[in-house]
């Protein structure tokens, strides 16, 4: 296990939980928000699991502030590695969007359902991100 | 607001890569260009509205232009930065105040994928570290799901690249100038699925300069004008989806597109059906598509039937993009959605050469979308 990408970002524990955040009007929001923003909203424990809103393929090396493989001093886009990503419905709370891992572009469709969990990003962080529900047992972080 | 506002100036340098000159010089010869349309000379511009994203403050154009102690105010507005401009002058035209005023936008962009900021959009550092704040991924997600609910093709994106590129060859403004045959867009690289590398536009370089005029001005001047019947900028209602959000609300929301769209339609008095030629935003493929709907001029799914049947081509029942849109002029900015109603100007002064929409056109529509969720139309009017 890697650094947090965001030590608010989820909380810790075996059965980790994305942090949104609750407004005083009842409505969920995410990200949590911060400075000013945050007056009034309560910390939010998300959903673990939801339904697949969208999704694409994320296929280039994108510019900075990433910071990914590929990104590095003396790297480029050859040591990219292409990822899925996708925004998530949380029934009754909100849509995220996240990183799809376990999954291949061929079998994503809308509804399907997925799963939080952690993976790993570059040599020092972890970040987040949704699984199909049946792989849950496939990879851990 | 009263008074009726004219566009008696349009001029523009000439869109893609000009290696060697800046951004503003573009930009100040599009405003010789405009003065040259017009048969005014720049003493006689008595305000200035412009600006760019990446290439730097417009007021400094007097530089080149002339130390003529006109106001001259910057427009920082990200993709609706002409659009805003073009408000302000309008306005400013309509006040009563100013008889003669100059809208300019331009830039010139780095090559490859816009990158952003997350701090300058109010988002925390992993959405930027993390690969996911790309305007790209944003408008794959969104055509994405949109196909999905309204049964739109892969070669219906396709087909819509495909229009950009041949409207491209015949426009000398046009960066890409090439014609892409249908199967070399389909197959090209996958940028963001469902969006090959030909269903998206490219930041680019370019300027635009409009000079309008109040009604009393143009018939002193014996102006060539198109009249602005309409000008609408709305930024995002609640609960909407938009560029740049790691968190959509569960609720379906409003979009300012639509907003933008009706209220230009009420003030001007007409509908989509009156609408003799259009420019939507095309960022990519998917946009041209979704905004077709969304400012009124098809409903959800109906796509499919318009551009299978060609309703979009110069010479279709609604001509969409005359001049390449964006996928075949390339984004700047700054310039962008004043390259819209260039377009739109030569269109009804039927000044379009081989691009030219048939007939008489009446009424010319364009559309400009951008971060953090605005958009922006103008309606103009051959009377």
């Amino acid at each position: 296990m890697g650094q947090k990408i965001d030590p608010e970002l989820w909380s810790d524990g075996p059965e980790p939980h994305l942090m949104g955040g609750r407004l005083p009007s009842g409505e969920i929001v995410f990200p949590m928000p911060v400075g000013d923003a945050a007056e009034g909203v309560e910390p939010y424990k998300l959903s673990r699991r939801g339904k697949l809103w969208s999704w694409t393929s994320q296929g280039f090396l994108p510019k900075e502030p990433y910071e990914g493989p590929g990104s590095g001093p003396g790297e480029g886009p050859p040591d990219f590695q292409p990822f899925l990503l996708g925004y998530v419905e949380l029934p009754g709370e909100v849509i995220v969007e996240s990183r799809i891992v376990d999954a291949r572009l061929e079998d994503l469709h809308l509804g399907m359902d997925l799963e939080f969990c952690v993976v790993p990003f570059n040599a020092t962080y972890d970040t987040f991100a949704f699984r199909p529900l049946a792989a849950k047992e496939s990879k851990a972080a | 607001m009263s008074e009726n506002v004219y566009i008696i100036g349009a001029g523009i340098h000439p869109f893609g890569r000009t290696d060697g000159r800046s951004g503003r010089e573009q930009g100040v010869y599009a405003v010789r260009e405009a003065l040259k349309d017009a048969g005014l000379d720049w003493p006689d511009i008595e305000c200035a509205y412009g600006g760019s994203a990446a290439a730097g403050n417009a007021d400094i154009m007097v530089n080149e232009l002339g130390l003529t102690s006109l106001p001259f105010t910057n427009v920082a507005n990200g993709c609706a930065t002409g659009g805003s401009a073009l408000a302000a002058s309008q306005q400013a035209i309509a006040s009563g105040m100013y008889d003669l005023a100059l809208a300019v936008g331009f830039d010139k962009h780095p090559r490859g994928a816009f990158n952003a900021k997350p701090s300058d959009y109010g988002l925390p550092e992993w959405y930027g570290q993390t690969g996911m704040m790309l305007t790209t991924q944003f408008f794959a997600l969104k055509i994405q799901r949109y196909m999905q609910l309204h049964g739109i093709s892969r070669t219906t994106l396709g087909r819509v690249a495909e229009k950009a590129f041949r409207n491209g060859t015949i426009t000398p403004h046009a960066w890409r100038r090439s014609p892409v045959d249908l199967e070399t867009i389909m197959n090209a690289p996958m940028i963001n699925d469902p969006l090959t590398k030909y269903m998206f536009c490219s930041p680019a370089e370019g300027g635009v300069a409009l000079i309008l005029a109040s009604e009393k001005k143009m018939k002193e001047l014996g102006a060539d004008g198109v009249k602005i019947r309409a000008v609408a900028v709305k930024t995002r209602p609640p609960n909407s989806f938009e560029v740049f959000q790691a968190g959509i609300s569960i609720e379906e929301g409003g979009k300012p597109t639509v907003l933008a769209s009706q209220a230009a339609f009420e003030k001007a008095g007409v509908g989509p059906e009156d609408i003799s030629v259009a420019q939507l935003q095309d960022t990519e493929s998917g946009a041209e598509i979704m905004h077709m709907a969304e400012n009124g001029f098809c409903k959800d799914g109906e796509q499919e039937e318009w551009l299978a049947n060609g309703w979009t081509e110069i010479g279709g029942k609604l001509p969409v993009n005359t001049d390449g849109g964006c996928l075949a002029c390339g984004e700047p900015i700054g310039a962008s959605g004043l390259r819209q109603v260039y377009e739109n100007v030569q269109q009804l002064r039927q000044r379009a050469g081989e691009r030219q929409v048939p007939g008489k056109p009446r009424f010319g529509y364009s559309h400009v979308y951008g971060a953090p969720g605005l958009s922006g139309v103008a309606i103009l009017e051959r009377e």
